[in-house]
């Protein structure tokens, strides 16, 4: 066969890695749909616990925050919750999977670009915590009136999150030896920050030195300008949430794509 | 002649300082069935590894089929298909969806991959298996996964690391025979093994590697020309109680029923046949006590341990 042969064989298909980006992301929603179980159920029924807790019974005795009942006030920050942990714990879970049983050697032997693995995982991420955020949504309606106030903001918003969350979910995975690896960042720092993040409440609540510190919290910025797409109101500028969050995500890409074409935890 | 895989000066030393591989310098024609044998940490898979680039080179360089692996890696990457020692595919995933995966990572949409998964499946025997878990599959039929997984893009040099290890026989030769038959088609191989005879009966050149350097490199046949002395069984029609005398050859008593006899290079098995019957030793059937091949090998190998 001669080299001319070769290049043709190449490019017989067209775009070679936009085929292999089709099959990464269709791998991706095949996985987290084939464990539905444990990936779309468990989401919805702890919402609904909030919903129920949280907002129907001590709601009813808080009344009022930020102008809305509290119910309202705390969907939002309930779906971005959902959207954060659904996207990071696919992509984190699925590359240490496929480490664990080393089938991500299927893709580091093929002539895949990193981007394009990098892509595939987080639009496998993306895929999950958007069909989480409308199951939560869908449910939530069943306790609130949801009225958007600003669209834009509620895809973009929604998008940007699933994205940079999805991404440090593969440094986690990438980094991930054990197990364990993958769940202690969700149990020790996401759901923290989460809590402290604005969901249950304003940070006009707190003291002043508190509502600095809170400041530093990401989360904070995704519930805040995720709210202020529902419902019209936010404790920051919205400015300041896309700055922020755009920064964090381009970093996290650049992390990854490093760690990526360095081999870091997948070649020796 | 242009090569399916060129290596230069190829070295990989890991973090813990061992070298795994000294500045190996390897050719492989196209069309050719090559064997890379060596023993357990020679660097064999270290030497895979960096070729489909799970492991990263130390220095060196690596063309396949005239790509650097380093400049045109897509394209390196395109030529070549790999059938590892381990079985490193989804063991949840369909047998079907892993060849579908492949495919689409080597950029071959849904449709095309569809045509080249039920020839492949069928040629090796997997195609009533296409919709079941591959963890239900037996590890034979593993092996013949990984081998169709590997075609599946239809590479032109195609790398097998011990590829029928824990397989029976009769599966051995039918995966034998049909690495003859894609190496026939043009595909060239690559092979390690540790079934000599295996590399003896397909492989038409032969490389051996010890201790992260390449100790032999030539065609089979002038490697075996190098033996000196190739120990012969030979099971006899009625018993004795003690071995013959032959001038200038080695006869050793095995058992009542078998002789063993060493032939130097350039000694005549006629002779020995002669002899024999001079001795009324009757000889019905005969063969090479090891595999020629292992019988280098050991030698060669054990001389560099010294």
């Amino acid at each position: 066969m001669s080299l001319a042969n070769y290049e043709e064989k190449a490019t017989d298909f067209g775009n070679p890695n936009w085929v292999a980006y089709q099959t990464i992301v269709r791998s991706e929603i095949r996985r987290f749909a084939r464990i539905w179980v444990q990936t779309m159920i468990p989401p919805a029924i702890t919402m609904t616990l909030y919903f129920i807790i949280f907002g129907s019974l001590i709601g009813q005795r808080i009344g009022e925050m930020g102008g809305f009942d509290y119910m309202a006030y705390i969907v939002p920050g309930l779906i971005m919750m959902s959207v954060i942990t659904n996207s990071y714990a696919n992509v984190s879970s699925s590359v240490f999977g496929s480490k664990f049983g080393r089938f991500i050697e299927e893709m580091l032997v093929s002539p895949i670009s990193n981007q394009t693995i990098l892509l595939g995982y987080v639009t496998g991420g993306v895929a999950r915590a958007v069909s989480v955020g409308v199951i939560v949504t869908i449910l939530s309606m069943f306790f609130t009136q949801l009225a958007i106030h600003n669209i834009f903001a509620v895809v973009s918003i929604t998008l940007l999150t699933a994205v940079l969350f999805s991404l440090l979910g593969f440094i986690n995975g990438v980094y991930a030896k054990r197990f364990d690896d993958v769940s202690i960042v969700p149990t020790f720092v996401l759901t923290p920050l989460t809590y402290l993040g604005g969901v249950f409440f304003s940070i006009s609540l707190l003291p002043d030195f508190w509502a600095g510190v809170a400041q530093l919290n990401p989360i904070l910025y995704v519930v805040n300008a995720f709210r202020y797409g529902i419902l019209g109101v936010s404790d920051i500028s919205l400015g300041w949430a896309y700055g922020i969050l755009l920064s964090m995500t381009v970093m996290a890409y650049l992390i990854a794509a490093r760690l990526l074409a360095n081999g870091t935890g997948v070649r020796s | 002649m242009s090569y399916a895989l060129e290596i230069n000066g190829l070295k990989k030393a890991y973090d813990n300082g061992f070298e795994a591989l000294k500045g190996i310098d390897l050719t492989v024609d196209e069309g050719d069935f090559f064997a890379l044998l060596g023993p357990n940490g020679a660097g064999k898979s270290t030497t895979i590894g960096i070729l489909c680039s799970l492991v990263n080179k130390s220095s060196g360089s690596v063309k396949v089929m005239g790509y650097d692996i380093d400049q045109d890696f897509g394209m390196a990457k395109r030529h070549l298909g790999v059938v590892p020692q381990e079985f490193n595919f989804n063991q949840f995933e369909k047998t079907q969806n892993i060849l579908i995966n492949t495919a689409g990572y080597h950029g071959i949409p849904r449709a095309e991959a569809m045509l080249r998964i039920e020839h492949y499946l069928k040629r090796l025997g997997l195609w009533d298996k296409r919709d079941d878990p591959s963890r239900a599959l037996s590890g034979g039929m593993k092996r013949r996964l990984l081998i169709a997984r590997a075609l599946v893009h239809q590479p032109d040099l195609l790398i097998l690391d011990e590829p029928t290890a824990g397989v029976d026989i009769e599966l051995r030769r039918g995966m034998w025979d049909f690495l003859t038959e894609i190496n026939n088609q043009g595909t060239t191989i690559i092979l390690t093994t540790h079934y000599l005879e295996e590399a003896e009966a397909l492989c038409r050149n032969v490389s051996i590697i010890n201790h992260g350097e390449i100790i032999a490199n030539s065609s089979t046949r002038d490697l075996l020309s190098t033996l000196h002395t190739v120990t012969f069984v030979c099971d006899l029609a009625s018993p004795i109680d003690f071995a013959p005398t032959i001038e200038g050859y080695e006869c050793v008593f095995a058992d009542a029923m078998t002789l063993e006899v060493k032939v130097d290079k350039g000694q005549s098995l006629n002779e020995v046949f002669v002899s024999l019957s001079a001795h009324d030793v009757s000889v019905v059937s005969m063969r090479t006590k090891t595999n020629r091949l292992e019988e280098l090998f050991v030698t060669m190998t054990s001389e560099g341990n010294q």
